[in-house]
């Protein structure tokens, strides 16, 4: 048994079909995204795991029971962040963590300490609506894990967090992961997917149109090579496309790419290259396409 | 064990949250504070016969229970669904029932404290403290439960602000009429016959039985109390929606 299995799930309102015949797992100790651009129907998917919606056909079984008939069994098992939930305006995070934490029956051991965990420990006492906005999302995921979740469903659980909040969030996820707990997450950054799924699902207008690890989404794309790298602006292109054997181009300001089999040996010809110049090399990419990419040829080729 | 654990918590944090807040406490126990002192003291209400403190005393303590389950459980409650916090609550382990126990915990606490300072207040005032404790508790288990049950069917129906609105608006509109601050045998007529019939009225004649001098409350008014503390419920029940009104 997977920790989330969603079998054919159909979700529509009214006339529009939000979520056309998915069909994926989620195991425990591996943290999957549901990925794609707003209205993909990533948001109505974790809402079936979450109970609150029913399928419109097709299935969904968390820790092997179903979110509606079996809520109160499965509810205690699972924790939840929901996209841009608020809570009483006037309760201190202190108050909120002790409060979940008697809702469940298997609570953590100290509640409190989850404020720490979430760097929320200044701002213990600080009523709800005082919070900032991160501030208050990093509450929400305190409540998420106060109950010792098998499963946790996060929506969009960076958004609007800076970066200090991002690799706060980030290392947690990471934590519950080694622990064994099953993370489903849902973003539309690509950025965020690629630095925590260990794989990501692809949605685009309700249907999954990929699903795999980063380096088997990248092997199955059949788009073009390339090998990307930065180095100075004013770099002679035209130059280094004839050492190379094909076109390079600047993709914004310091970053190229260049077209060409990506193999160490194209690499050792470009590092070459810039040595002779006397020229300064940033970053280099090869082998593996970025997620960007991937994503952008899945979403430009899906019906 | 873990079900006890979970009401009291929850019922004590919608008792702390609502002292800090501090508006709703001011409507529960300010006003009927207010209506007893000062028309206690000015007589200018057609109170009929006997001290007016006397006559007050069971229509501020039905103020006190209507204001506390109505108005009080209904805005919060409103609020809590308009902003998603019901929602939240939804995938959290506490179920529908707990959270209404937790509800109905929080109420009769407050109103414990409400009842025991106005008590107090009207003794000081003179009141004669004529006491029936079963007529005392079933007036306000039944109008806790019926006008409970109308706040929960308005906050269950109506958007956040719309509920505030109408909920005020009831509470003003039973206030008047519903013969909280005129008896209703005072009221015109016609007027008089509604709000023998409206739960503020019956709830006012059952206090009288518990907290008055005389019988107040026939069998019709226990009646009609008890019917309000089962429509009331059952309808909000059948048309409360958890979710924010979209």
């Amino acid at each position: 048994m997977s920790a989330v299995e969603i079998e054919s799930l159909v979700v529509r309102y009214g006339s529009v079909t939000a979520v056309d015949g998915v069909s994926l797992r989620a195991e425990a100790g591996e943290v999957l995204a549901l990925l794609g651009p707003n209205g993909a129907g990533k948001t109505s998917t974790v809402e079936t795991l979450e109970g609150f919606r029913c399928p419109d056909a097709g299935s969904v079984r968390v820790l092997g029971l179903d979110p509606v008939g079996d809520r109160r069994a499965l509810l205690p098992r699972i924790g939840v962040m929901l996209q841009s939930c608020r809570l009483y305006s006037v309760i201190r995070p202190v108050e909120a963590v002790r409060l979940f934490a008697a809702h469940h029956p298997h609570p953590v051991d100290d509640p409190d300490a989850l404020l720490d965990r979430v760097g929320l420990r200044d701002r213990s006492r600080t009523v709800w609506r005082r919070l900032s906005g991160g501030e208050q999302q990093r509450l929400a995921l305190a409540l998420a894990l106060v109950g010792r979740p098998e499963v946790v469903v996060l929506d969009e659980p960076t958004a609007g967090l800076d970066v200090h909040g991002r690799d706060l969030v980030r290392s947690i996820i990471r934590e519950l992961r080694d622990d064994g707990v099953c993370v489903l997450l849902t973003t539309h950054e690509l950025d965020e997917a690629e630095r925590l799924a260990d794989r990501v699902a692809v949605l685009h207008r309700g249907r999954l149109v990929a699903l795999g690890s980063l380096d088997e989404l990248a092997a199955a794309d059949r788009g073009p090579q390339s090998v990307r790298f930065s180095g100075p602006s004013d770099l002679d292109v035209a130059a280094l496309s004839t050492v190379l054997g094909g076109p390079v181009r600047a993709e914004g300001p310091g970053s190229f790419v260049a077209e060409v089999v990506s193999s160490a040996s194209t690499v050792a010809s470009l590092a070459g290259w810039f040595a002779e110049q006397g020229l300064p090399l940033g970053e280099v990419r090869a082998g593996r396409q970025r997620l960007e990419d991937v994503y952008r040829r899945l979403v430009e080729e899906a019906p | 064990m873990s079900a006890v654990r979970a009401v009291v918590a929850q019922a004590r944090t919608e008792v702390v949250l609502a002292v800090r807040q501090g508006e709703q406490l001011l409507v529960a126990l300010g006003i009927p504070l207010l209506v007893l002192v000062f028309f206690s003291v000015v007589d200018v209400l057609p109170l009929g016969s006997g001290r007016p403190v006397d006559v007050l005393t069971p229509s501020v303590a039905a103020l006190a229970v209507l204001s506390a389950s109505m108005v009080g459980v209904g805005i919060s409650t409103g609020f809590e669904r308009h902003y998603g916090v019901l929602k939240r609550l939804g995938v959290s382990p506490l179920t529908r029932p707990r959270l209404l126990g937790a509800k109905a915990l929080a109420t009769v606490a407050t109103e414990a404290v409400q009842l025991a300072v106005l008590l107090v207040v009207a003794l000081v005032l003179g009141w004669d403290a004529s006491f029936s404790f079963v007529p005392f508790v079933g007036a306000i288990v039944l109008g806790t439960v019926a006008f409970g049950g109308l706040g929960m069917l308005l906050a269950g129906v109506l958007s956040g602000p719309a509920n505030l609105a109408v909920n005020n608006a009831v509470y003003l509109l039973l206030l008047l009429f519903g013969g909280v601050a005129v008896p209703a045998a005072e009221l015109p007529g016609p007027v008089g016959a509604v709000a023998d019939l409206l739960p503020s009225g019956a709830l006012i004649a059952a206090m009288g039985d518990a907290l008055g001098s005389a019988d107040t409350a026939g069998a019709g008014t226990w009646l009609v109390l008890a019917a309000w503390a089962v429509v009331t419920p059952v309808a909000a029940a059948a048309t409360f929606s958890w979710a924010p009104r979209d």
